[in-house]
C-alpha cells in the first residue's frame, strides 16, 4: 500500500496567555495605534456585553447570547476584513460587527425583539444574525460566487461555531467553495461548548480545522484568545481568497465564559473549575500585559477607557430604550416589494386589534 | 406541562426498554425546556443521547434506529430548526412502511416546541404544522394541557407509525394540573370537547385553547353558548366530532396561531363544507395568525389571535 494523501494542521499563537510574544510580530502589531485601537474595541464589546446581560436580567432585553471571552476572535476577524467584504455572522459576533460599523443600538434593537435592528445603517451588505445553525455558511459561499461572477475583488467571511460543524450545510459550503475556488473564509469559533454538548462529543476529529481537508481547502488552527494570531491568519486567508487562491478554514480556539444565552444555565453541565481555568487565558489580560510592557498602558488609562466605554454603551442603551414599539404595519410592509391584495385586509385587521390602535403610519395603499 | 412530558418519557422508558431519547442537549442539560430532565441520570447514556448538532442527523438516525428495533423519541430543539430534518421525514420516515409494503416501519416520535408568545429569539416561535399535516404517512399531534401532553405523548410513543408531537411553548409553564403518572395513554386521532355549548362551535388546538376558552367564558356572559373543541390530532382530522358539533350549533369558527393561508383551518373548513354544509347557518370564520412572517417579540402579541378577535368572529356568525 502507498500513501495517497496526508495532512497536517498547523497552530498559530503569537501572544501567549501571559502576554509574552511567542512568534514574530506581524506589521500591524508593531503599530501601537493599531494595537490600542484593537484593545479599545475588545474592551468596548466586553462592557457592552455586560450591560446587555444586565438589560435582559431586568426585563429590558430578550434572550441574549453573550460574547464574553470571544473578544480576540471577533476583533481579530473584524480588523482583518475590508469594509467592502461581506460578513455572514452567527449570532454572537458583536465585536466584529461593531468594528464593521453595526451600532450597539442596532444590536439591542434586534435582541429586544424588533427587526429594525437588522437594518444596519453600516455595513449595508453584511448578512443579519443567523439563528438556524450553519445555514449562513452557504450564504457566504453564494456571496463569494457573486463576487467571482461579477469580478469584484471582495471576499465573504462566514462564522460558524464548533457545534455548527456537525451540520450538513457546513460541509456543503466547504465543498462548494473548494470546488469553485470561491473567495470565502470560514471561521470556526471553537469555544468548547454547543450549549451543553462539549466539542469532543460532536466529533472524533482531533481538530475542527481538519474538516477543511476533505473539501480540499487549507485548514489552520489558531489561538482564538490571541487577537494578533487571529488577525494575522484571517488577513492572510482573505488576501489569498481575494487574489483567486480560493477559500480556507480557520479554527479559533477560545472559550465561552458565559452561559450559552441568558436562557441557559451552564452550571448544569460544566464545572466551575473548568470555567475558572479558562478565565486565566481570556483574551484581554494578555494584550493589556503586552501594552503595559511596551509602556503604553497603566491603571489610569484602563480606568479612563472603561469610563469612556461605559458612556458610549449608556448612550446606546438610552437610544434603544427610547425607541417606540413598531406599528403592526411593520409585519406587512417588508413582506414583499408590493403587498399582495389579500394582505391589505389583514393589515387593517392587525391595526384594528393592535395593542396601540391608531399608531400605524399611513399605508399609501 | 413540561413536567408532564418528562413524566411520560420516564414512564415509557421504564416500561419499554426499546424507547431511546435523542436530541440536542437532552442529556446532562435535560433539554433546553427541561422536557427530558433527569432521564439520562436515570436511564444512562445509551438510552438518552445528546446527538451532534444536526437535525438531519437526528431524523435520519431515527429512521435507522426505528427500522431496526428501537423506538426513538427525538427532540428538535425549536420548530424553526426542524427544516433540515424534513428531507428525512418526507422522503423516508413517512413512507418507509408504504414503500417496503410493511416490511420496515418507523415508530418514531419527533417532539418539537410549537408557537410563540414567550419573548423568544428569531426562528424560535414557529407554528408550521400545516407543512407537516401535508405529509401523508405521519401523524401530527398538539396537546393543549399537561394531562393531554402526558396521555398523548404516551400514545404517540406506543403508536407503530411516526408521530410529530408539537408542544406549545406558551403552555410549558402556563398551566398547573395534577397528572397521575399511571401510564394511561389518551387516544390519538380524536378531538376533545373542552366546553360544551349550543350556539357556535370553536375548533382550535395547542396554546390557542387558552384564548379560545377565555373568549367562550366572555361570550357566555353575553348569553352566547360556545362549544370549544381541541383538535389535538391535527392530522388525521377527527371530522366526525366536529360535524356532530356543527350539526348542533350551526356555526363554526376555527382558531389557530399559524398563518391562515393553506392552514389546517382551511382543511377543517373544506371538510365541513363537504360534509356539513346544510348544517351551517352562517359562513365559517377563521381567526388566525396573519399571512406574514412571525414577527420578533415586540409584535408577537399583535400577531397571535387575541380573545377579542375570537369573540368578534363568533358574534359575526350569530349576526344573521
Amino acid at each position: 500500500m502507498k500513501t495517497v494523501a496526508e495532512f497536517k494542521i498547523h497552530y498559530l499563537q503569537i501572544l501567549g496567555g501571559n502576554g509574552a510574544v511567542l512568534a514574530p510580530l506581524p506589521p500591524f502589531a508593531k503599530d501601537t495605534a493599531e494595537v490600542l485601537r484593537m484593545y479599545r474595541a475588545m474592551t468596548l464589546v466586553r462592557v457592552f456585553d455586560a450591560k446587555a446581560v444586565n438589560l435582559q436580567r431586568t426585563g429590558q432585553l430578550g434572550t441574549y447570547p453573550s460574547s464574553l471571552g470571544h473578544e480576540a476572535t471577533h476583533i481579530g476577524v473584524g480588523a482583518a476584513m475590508r469594509p467592502e467584504d461581506v460578513l455572514a455572522p452567527v449570532y454572537r459576533e458583536f465585536g466584529t460587527q461593531l468594528w464593521r460599523g453595526v451600532t450597539m443600538t442596532e444590536i439591542l434593537t434586534y435582541w429586544g425583539g424588533d427587526e429594525r435592528g437588522n437594518d444596519f445603517a453600516v455595513p449595508r451588505q453584511d448578512f443579519a444574525w443567523c439563528v438556524p445553525i450553519a445555514t449562513q455558511t452557504l450564504h457566504a459561499a453564494g456571496a463569494a460566487m457573486a463576487f467571482k461572477v461579477l469580478r469584484q475583488p471582495r471576499c465573504a467571511l462566514a462564522y460558524i461555531g464548533d457545534g455548527g460543524t456537525s451540520e450538513g450545510a457546513f460541509y456543503e459550503a466547504l465543498n462548494l467553495a473548494g470546488s469553485r475556488a470561491l473567495p470565502v473564509v470560514f471561521v470556526v469559533v471553537n469555544n468548547g461548548w454547543a450549549i451543553s454538548v462539549p466539542t469532543k462529543a460532536q466529533t472524533a476529529a482531533k481538530t475542527l480545522a481538519q474538516k477543511a481537508v476533505a473539501a480540499g481547502i487549507p485548514g489552520v488552527q489558531v489561538d482564538g484568545n490571541d487577537v494578533f494570531a487571529v488577525r494575522a491568519t484571517v488577513s492572510e486567508a482573505l488576501e489569498a481568497a481575494r487574489r483567486g487562491a480560493g477559500p480556507s478554514l480557520i479554527e479559533t480556539l477560545t472559550y465561552r465564559l458565559s452561559d450559552h444565552t441568558t436562557a441557559d444555565d451552564a452550571s448544569r453541565y460544566r464545572s466551575d473549575r473548568e470555567v475558572k481555568e479558562a478565565w486565566a487565558l481570556e483574551p484581554l489580560i494578555r494584550i493589556r500585559t503586552f501594552l503595559a510592557a511596551a509602556g503604553l498602558w497603566d491603571a489610569a488609562k484602563e480606568q479612563a477607557l472603561l469610563h469612556e466605554c461605559t458612556l458610549q454603551v449608556d448612550a446606546a442603551v438610552t437610544d434603544y430604550l427610547g425607541k417606540a414599539k413598531p406599528s403592526t404595519d411593520a409585519m406587512f410592509d417588508h413582506l414583499f416589494a408590493a403587498l399582495p391584495a389579500h394582505l391589505h385586509e389583514q393589515r387593517l385587521t392587525a391595526r384594528r386589534y393592535s395593542s396601540k390602535p391608531g399608531a400605524s403610519k399611513p399605508s399609501g395603499h | 406541562m413540561v413536567e408532564a412530558i418528562a413524566l411520560a418519557h420516564g414512564w415509557e422508558m421504564q416500561h419499554d426498554d426499546h424507547v431511546v431519547v435523542i436530541g440536542q442537549d437532552v442529556g446532562a442539560n435535560g433539554g433546553v425546556f427541561r422536557a427530558t430532565a433527569g432521564l439520562q441520570e436515570r436511564f444512562g447514556n445509551d438510552r438518552v443521547q445528546d446527538t451532534p448538532l444536526a437535525e438531519a442527523t437526528i431524523a435520519g438516525m431515527s429512521v435507522g434506529m426505528a427500522t431496526h428495533g428501537l423506538k426513538p423519541v427525538a427532540e428538535i430543539q425549536f420548530m424553526g430548526f426542524l427544516y433540515p430534518a424534513l428531507d428525512q421525514i418526507v422522503n423516508h420516515m413517512s413512507r418507509m412502511r408504504n414503500r417496503t409494503r410493511g416490511r420496515l416501519t418507523c415508530p418514531v416520535v419527533i417532539r418539537t416546541p410549537h408557537g410563540g408568545g414567550i419573548h423568544a429569539p428569531e426562528h424560535h416561535s414557529e407554528s408550521t404544522e400545516a407543512m407537516l399535516c401535508h405529509i401523508p404517512g405521519i401523524r401530527v399531534v398538539c396537546p393543549s394541557s399537561p394531562l393531554r401532553a402526558y396521555g398523548l405523548l404516551l400514545a404517540a410513543i406506543r403508536d407503530p407509525d411516526p408521530v410529530m408531537f408539537l408542544e406549545p411553548v406558551r403552555l410549558y409553564r402556563a398551566i398547573r394540573q395534577e397528572v397521575n403518572d399511571d401510564g394511561q395513554a389518551l387516544p390519538l386521532d380524536v378531538c376533545f370537547i373542552l366546553r360544551e355549548g349550543s350556539d357556535a362551535t370553536i375548533v382550535t388546538w395547542g396554546a390557542m385553547t387558552m384564548e379560545t376558552l377565555r373568549a367562550a367564558a366572555e361570550l357566555d356572559k353575553r348569553g352566547i353558548s360556545a362549544e370549544v373543541i381541541d383538535l389535538a390530532t391535527l392530522s388525521p382530522i377527527d371530522i366526525e366530532t366536529i360535524l356532530e358539533s356543527v350539526a348542533k350549533t350551526g356555526r363554526l369558527v376555527i382558531v389557530h396561531e399559524a398563518v391562515r393561508n393553506v392552514g389546517v383551518g382551511a382543511e377543517i373548513a373544506a371538510l365541513v363544507a363537504e360534509h356539513g354544509l346544510y348544517d351551517l347557518q352562517a359562513p365559517i370564520q377563521r381567526v388566525t395568525g396573519f399571512d406574514t412572517i412571525m414577527p420578533l417579540f415586540k409584535l408577537e402579541h399583535d400577531y397571535i389571535p387575541s380573545v377579542q378577535r375570537i369573540i368578534d368572529a363568533v358574534e359575526l356568525t350569530l349576526d344573521g
